[in-house]
This record gives structure tokens, sequence and C-alpha cells, in this order.
């Protein structure tokens, strides 16, 4: 495994100055250490004065063994996920203007290609399975017909107990390890979504903003659910800078995040990304509650549970609106998009499952990734 | 659904408390500052669209908490 040193041991900027607001930190994310040759040669591009070539990237993917599952592979997520952040906060080791350059975007768009087939391959015989559950009801309105095959796929492509298992049995270090991982996604929590707001037009547009009100903390600057998720970090004694916990996140968690990137940042996925965030939301409530129990179990501080409560209440509101008022307006108004929002919906739900399942059988095989906590 | 609301004093005029509910799900109602429950407590409004409890086994009173679907009566 070629791994390239940059010459540089953090991931993320670790801001030890109390002086410094968290808020001024955000921006300070460096290039995370790669995992293996297609990270390294991502990381290598974004930071050469050459730049990256498709052809490289082309003589890597095709280096990859034919029983290589990108999904779960950290080499190919992480790259996938350095590309991907341009978009976001982007990295102090990295030139800005390289977010649109068309090198960047072309390689970019190799991975995503390899990414979004297996997504549709995996997804296709539940997806197919839940589109004939309308044919048992006649003259049923598109978006109730939507409701009804939505919460079909969320009954059928449940996960692991992994929410279970965090409120009764998980040990503090699993904890921890939980709440490490998930950061990669939780400190830019909606974000994705923001980029689908100017590709929708309408109703489904007003039941978007109306979310991602409530997500950035409804006009009340501590209740951006951002920075309750890094308020609940630092209250576990963890690090809540952004992207510090890259290097910890297995590929099968990256690809939860860069599943919504994916969907977020192509206006033809539009309907496929308001699937997935109504799929999220849906199987979000009953969960955070059991995840707040086992947080509170393990005697953890208040601020640790208080973002996993706020989403028990949040999300039984989100998963009605997303469902009916987002998904059923986008259906009634754009019926071709019909199976796009069930492509969605099944990705999140697929994927999801999978980071659990990655996480309980690395628990219980005693595979640990010690986060470093315990401030 | 038994639970009163208010509508905000603050919202501009004509505006009206809007109520949608969800068929085997909660109440959603958006333009209320304030939510009284069965027992006359006051429950302050603090999010744009807030969902109140219609099967009554929440355990967030009157706030829904997803517990509905999970009751097969």
């Amino acid at each position: 495994m070629a791994v390239v040193d940059h010459g540089y041991t953090c991931v993320a900027h670790r801001c030890k100055d109390p002086a410094v607001p968290h808020s001024l930190c955000w921006g300070a994310m460096r290039l995370p250490r790669p995992r293996g040759p297609l990270s390294a040669l991502t990381a290598t591009s974004l930071i050469s004065a050459v730049g990256p070539s498709t052809d490289r990237f082309l003589v890597e993917l095709d280096g990859l063994a034919p029983s290589c599952d990108v999904i779960v592979n950290d080499d190919f997520q992480l790259s996938l996920w350095m590309l991907y952040e341009l978009h976001y906060r982007g990295f102090d080791d990295v030139d800005p203007e390289l977010e649109w350059d068309p090198r960047v975007l072309a390689c970019r768009r190799l991975l995503e290609r390899r990414f979004e087939h297996e997504l549709r391959f995996r997804t296709e015989a539940p997806a197919q399975k839940a589109r004939k559950q309308a044919h048992q009801v006649q003259n049923q309105q598109p978006a109730d017909t939507l409701a009804q095959q939505l919460g079909w796929l969320i009954e059928h492509m449940e996960g692991p107990r992994l929410a279970p298992y965090l409120q009764r049995e998980a040990t503090r270090e699993e904890m921890l390890e939980f709440l490490a991982v998930r950061s990669v996604y939780h400190l830019k929590e909606s974000d994705p979504h923001s980029f689908v707001l100017p590709r929708l037009d309408g109703g489904a547009k007003v039941a978007l903003a109306e979310l991602q009100y409530d997500e950035y903390g409804a006009g009340r600057v501590p209740r951006l659910h951002q920075t309750l998720y890094g308020d609940a970090l630092e209250a576990a004694g963890l690090d809540r800078s952004y992207g510090a916990y890259v290097e910890h996140t297995p590929g099968s968690t990256l690809a939860t995040s860069n599943v919504m990137s994916l969907l977020c940042l192509h206006q033809r996925h539009r309907g496929a990304a308001l699937g997935h965030l109504a799929a999220f939301e849906a199987t979000s409530s009953a969960p955070c509650r059991k995840i707040a129990a086992g947080i509170d179990r393990l005697g953890f501080p208040d601020a640790v549970a208080a973002y996993w409560r706020e989403h028990v209440e949040a999300d039984a509101v989100h998963e009605q609106v997303a469902i009916r008022d987002l998904c059923g307006r986008l259906v009634t108004d754009a019926p071709r998009l019909h199976d796009d929002v069930l492509f969605g919906a099944a990705c999140c739900l697929y994927l999801d499952a999978l980071a659990a399942t990655h996480l309980l059988d690395g628990w219980q095989a005693g595979r640990r990734t010690p986060v470093g906590a315990g401030r | 659904m038994t639970s009163p609301v208010r509508p905000g004093t603050g919202t501009p005029r004509g505006r009206s408390v809007q109520v949608e509910p969800c068929p085997e799900g909660p109440v959603l109602v958006r333009g209320a500052e304030v939510v009284l429950d069965a027992d006359g407590h006051e429950h302050e409004v603090t999010r744009p669209v807030v969902a109140l409890c219609t099967c009554g086994r929440t355990q967030r009173d009157p706030w829904c908490d997803g517990t509905h679907k999970f009751v097969r009566d």
C-alpha cells in the first residue's frame, strides 16, 4: 500500500486555545491520512501543482480487486469524502479553486459512477417490491401511494438492532466510538440538503425550508443541531472539531455521509435526495430515544443525551413533514420522480443498516477503535 | 386531539393557526405559540411546526415522540 507522507500528523485542526471560539475552527481542517492507493492519489492530486488526472484515477480504480466492495471500502469512501468536502468546508492545505476544477470534478465523477452503480444494484430488489405495494389500492392519490411504499421500505429494510444495543449493553468505549464516527455527518447535519433547495419548486421547497429552519436552530444560534452535536461531543470528552474523527471512521459510515452528497449535489438526484431524507427522519425518533437512554445509563453528562432527546421530538415532526409534505408534494407535482424518491429512501435504509452491522460486528469480534476520550 | 392551541400574538395580522391531521399519526400545528395540555398546563412552542400526540402513548406529552408506530390496537 503506497501511503504518501504529507509531513503532518493531525487529521483536523486541533484548536486547543480556549480563547478561540469553536465556530472559528471549522474551516481549519487538513487532508486526512490516506488509507490506500486511491485516497493517496486523491490527497496528492489535491495538493500537487499538477492537479488530478482521470487517467491515474482510472488506473487505481481498475486496480481495485474484483471482490472489492466500494461501498464499505475505506480507501474508496475516504477518497470520495475528500472530493465532496471541497464543496462544504474545504481543507486548509487545498486550494479552494479546486472545488470547481474540471479535472477534480471528472475524477469525482469516476468514483461517483462506481458508487451509484453499486447502490442501484443493491436497492433494486426492495425498491421493486415497494413499487408493487401500490397496485393493491385503487384510485389512490400519488402522495398516499408514495407514503405507503415508503412505509413498506422502512418496515422491510430495517437495520440491525444498534439502538437497543446502545441503550442496554454498549460499554462506555463503544458509545464513545459511536458518537465519534457519527460526528462525520452530525457536525454538518442537514448541510447536504441545503444544496437541494434551489432545485425544488412550490410546495416541496416550502416543506424543505421548514425542515431546514428547524435543523438550523429556528433562529436561535445555540439550537443549531450541528452545535448541539458539538456540545454533546465536548461533554463526552471528545473532540468537537469538524472532521476530527474522519481517520477513525469506517468506510461504511463514510458512505452514509457520502451518499447524501451524491444525491444532494446533483440536480438529477433531487427526488432521491428527498427520499433519503424522508427515510432518515422516519427511522430516527425511536432510535434517538434509545440512544439517549443508553447515554444516561452510562452516566455521561446531560449535554451528551440532550442532542438525542432533541431529535426524539424534532424527528417525530420531521418524519411527517418529510413523507407527506416534502415527498408527497414532490410526486404530486412531478410524478416522474416517484421512483427516484424510492431509490433514495432505499439507499438510506441500506447504507444505515450496513454501517450499523459493521459497528456491531466489530464490537462483537472485539474490534474497537479507541477514540481517545475521557477528558 | 384535545389540546387547545393559541395563535401567536407576534404573528402577522390575519395569520391563523394551521392544523394538519396525519392519518394514523399526530396533528401538525403551525403558527401557534402555546399549547395547553389536558391538565391545563401551558407548553411553549419553540419550533416552526410541532406534532401533537393523538394516540395518548407519548412520553413527551403533548408532543408526539413517534410511539404511535409501535402501538397495535
